[in-house]
């Protein structure tokens, strides 16, 4: 029960200073999980990376609750998972309530004018980083552009285009 | 209630068939918050992925979160939370008890290899889809690709691009956002 408890400060602590989402989380994990508690090994940690950018969902998620199982099993697993999200709920609740409120004031206006197009900066970054280890042939470009042409011209759901992708890559590769 | 129970699975689908972390999440909230049930418009989902980066922990974790606070308020948030996180608990507790197997599937490496391009393609078309509610001046899209390059190029942290825009957003407009108001 000890461990489960340690387990779930450690990943509370790890997502209060992680900012920048779940790959910017990696570091920390490693530091806290290999290093500092030597519960799992460098390699087992790399493992842990490799799963949770495979399966689906948010990579903080993932990449907390694999390593919470590694350590203590299923309680673990949860332990981490939820230890990882409770910090930023608990800060999203408190903080929005403030910000509905002045959402349309003035000067909120006026930062946000300025904040939006950096937001679409920070998600064209992240195509670019994806990219950099996505985009490794001539196949894994075609794949991109066809289902880029598909949802941007042919409006095709995002689900159905992932299923798309998948099975182009059984069919490639 | 009803409203409620929706949105729980709308963000527990969301969560079981994006791969590729929070990033790749963002496409498919927009598509059935704002596009679909036209829960929130596009001007402030964009301002609420701002606030979600802005804040420490997962971006969709963040997103869905304020999504949930914003429609439903306490429950909202509690439910938004929980069903994005849902599917990836389940599905990884389920893979690490059969991880061995599972990675060394040929099929199953066949098929990220094709996912992992798509994830950038669905970032992009995200990133256009957003773009079209802003004004195409040359400050905005002198501003976008700034963003880029501190980013990627200089190694900036993206909290000092999102609060030192906001700073730049705060002295540029703040007299001239009031006439358009008045109007």
């Amino acid at each position: 029960m000890k461990i489960i408890v340690e387990i779930f400060i450690i990943f509370m602590k790890i997502g209060a200073f992680s900012f920048g989402g779940g790959l910017a989380m990696l570091p920390f994990i490693e530091k806290e999980i290999v290093d500092k508690h030597h519960w799992i090994t460098s390699n087992e940690f790399i493992d842990i990376i490799a799963i949770a950018q495979m399966t689906p969902g948010p990579i903080a998620i993932n990449s907390s609750t694999f390593a919470g199982y590694k350590v203590a099993g299923i309680l673990g697993g949860l332990s981490g998972s939820f230890g990882i999200v409770m910090v930023s709920f608990i800060l999203i609740t408190i903080l929005a309530k403030y910000f509905i409120k002045i959402k349309d004031a003035k000067e909120t206006k006026a930062v946000f004018k300025g904040i939006r197009p950096a937001v679409l900066g920070l998600v064209l970054s992240a195509a670019v980083t994806v990219g950099k280890t996505a985009l490794i042939d001539i196949k894994s470009v075609c794949i991109a552009i066809i289902i880029f042409l598909g949802l941007n011209k042919l409006k095709l759901h995002p689900i159905l285009g992932i299923v798309l992708a998948g099975i182009m890559g059984i069919l490639l590769y | 209630m009803n409203q409620l129970l929706r949105m729980f699975f709308i963000f527990m689908k969301i969560g079981t068939f994006t791969l590729g972390g929070g990033y790749a999440m963002i496409p498919l909230i927009q598509d059935e918050i704002v596009e679909k049930n036209k829960w929130i418009d596009e001007d402030e989902f964009i301002d609420i992925i701002a606030l979600a980066q802005t804040i420490p922990g997962a971006l969709a974790i963040n997103t869905s979160t304020y999504i949930g606070y914003r429609l439903f308020g306490f429950k909202g948030a509690l439910l938004g939370c929980i069903g994005t996180m849902l599917p990836s608990v389940v599905i990884i507790l389920i893979v690490a008890a059969f991880f061995l197997q599972f990675q060394n599937n040929v099929w199953v490496e066949a098929i990220f290899r094709g996912i992992r391009p798509a994830v950038v393609a669905l970032i992009l078309a995200a990133v256009i889809k957003l773009g079209k509610t802003l004004p195409k001046s040359i400050l905005n899209i002198g501003w976008v690709i700034g963003s880029v390059l501190c980013i990627t190029l200089f190694h900036i942290h993206p909290i000092l691009v999102i609060i030192f825009s906001g700073i730049l957003g705060y002295m540029l407009f703040k007299g001239e956002n009031s006439d358009e108001d008045n109007c």
